[in-house]
């Protein structure tokens, strides 16, 4: 599995603000796998999928650019597995993850399958995804405190005389 | 390289891919390495769980899933090309582009041999680069240790009997021609239901006598 894979689902927009299904599967992919299980468990998902690409573990090329305004240049390879389920009615769900559990992309395809469906969508948005929403949030922020901590402001530095 | 216009949508799912990707793949090139080191003798196919979207075989998917990647240019038949579930399916499970230029592929498929084209018209190497040629994958619906031809060359231990129905009338006369290119040439694989037999541009195909 490489990045050139172009497996993805077509049409997205990719500049400007994500469309609503992007935002539902970047929560997911954010999400720990103890999280995700922990909403499931509080509201369980229909079992009416079939997998139609076993979830496997992969390779892509992260890339960036210096100050991010340079020219891009590949700055590492970073491990993802990924996972492709289907449901009755021909809706395909794409999960895509960093790292190697394999569990993992598979309930991430499984509900990005669910929430395309009208009648499911309200439902694991505001059961599953709002919740990990708010953890992501607050891990983020609690991130951000203990870095604030240890800030230092070299400009209050008295110079030596 | 002309790329044909196959359009890839997924308005609804393809059919599953294989169900343990890494030890199924590993047990078909096991049987398409044999059936290759062993020109003429059938091989067995693991058992696998494939439904594939018809007209595309099971073997034949089988073999496509196992050895076809996205630098792998495939050329199809035209009953294959028609089938938009096939091209789907085919591209969704491996990631290959599709040509329209049988000199581009490094595989084709065909499910329809009696209606194939001549073997020349596919890709055959170049002198600095024969591995640079296309394997072609035959559906057929029956392989035998036959008497139509006696094979003879590299891994038979001393000739083998092969039939295998159906096939071009000029086929045999084709695939002497491609064994005198030799170290150019095409390598063929026919896939009938569970079995696999090859044959390499390296065997040489003499005529029963009757």
């Amino acid at each position: 599995m490489t990045s050139s894979q172009g497996t993805s689902p077509r049409g997205a927009p990719s500049t400007g603000e994500p469309s609503a299904r992007r935002t539902a599967m970047a929560t997911l992919a954010n999400a720990t796998i103890a999280d995700l299980e922990a909403r499931l468990a509080a509201h369980p998902l229909p079992q009416e999928h079939t997998i139609i690409r076993q979830p496997e573990i992969g390779l892509v090329m992260v890339r960036g650019r210096a100050g991010g305004t340079g020219a891009p240049f590949n700055l590492c390879e970073a491990t993802v597995t990924r996972c492709v389920v289907a449901l009755p009615d021909g809706t395909t769900g794409f999960g895509q993850c960093l790292g190697r559990d394999k569990h993992k992309a598979l309930l991430c395809a499984a509900l990005d399958a669910y929430w395309q469906q009208e009648p499911l969508q309200e439902a694991i948005e505001s059961e599953i995804l709002a919740p990990l929403r708010n953890i992501e949030t607050k891990r983020k922020e609690q991130t951000k405190a203990e870095v604030a901590a240890t800030k230092v402001d070299f400009f209050t530095m008295v110079r030596g005389e | 390289m002309a790329s044909a216009n196959l359009e890839f949508s997924l308005a609804k799912a393809p059919a599953p891919g294989l169900q343990n990707p890494v030890h199924e793949a590993q047990g078909i090139f096991r049987a398409l390495m044999n059936a290759l080191a062993r020109p003429g003798k059938l091989q067995d196919l693991p058992e696998l769980d494939l439904n594939p979207p018809a007209p595309l075989g099971k073997s034949t998917a089988a073999i496509a899933l196992c050895l076809c990647d996205y630098d792998t240019p495939i050329w199809l038949d035209k009953e294959l090309a028609a089938a938009k579930d096939v091209t789907t399916y085919l591209r969704f499970h491996t990631g290959a582009s599709f040509t329209n230029n049988p000199m581009d592929a490094a595989f084709a498929f065909v499910s329809k041999p009696e209606n194939m084209p001549p073997l020349s018209a596919f890709a055959k190497g170049t002198s600095e680069y024969p591995d640079r040629s296309t394997t072609i994958v035959l559906s057929v619906s029956s392989l035998s240790h036959g008497q139509t031809v006696k094979l003879s060359g590299p891994g038979i231990k001393k000739e083998q009997g092969f039939a295998a129905t159906p096939l071009p009338p000029q086929f045999w006369r084709e695939m002497q021609t491609n064994n005198e290119l030799y170290p150019l040439g095409v390598d063929v694989l026919l896939a009938a239901e569970g079995t696999v037999a090859g044959l390499p541009r390296s065997t040489k195909i003499t005529f029963q006598e009757s």
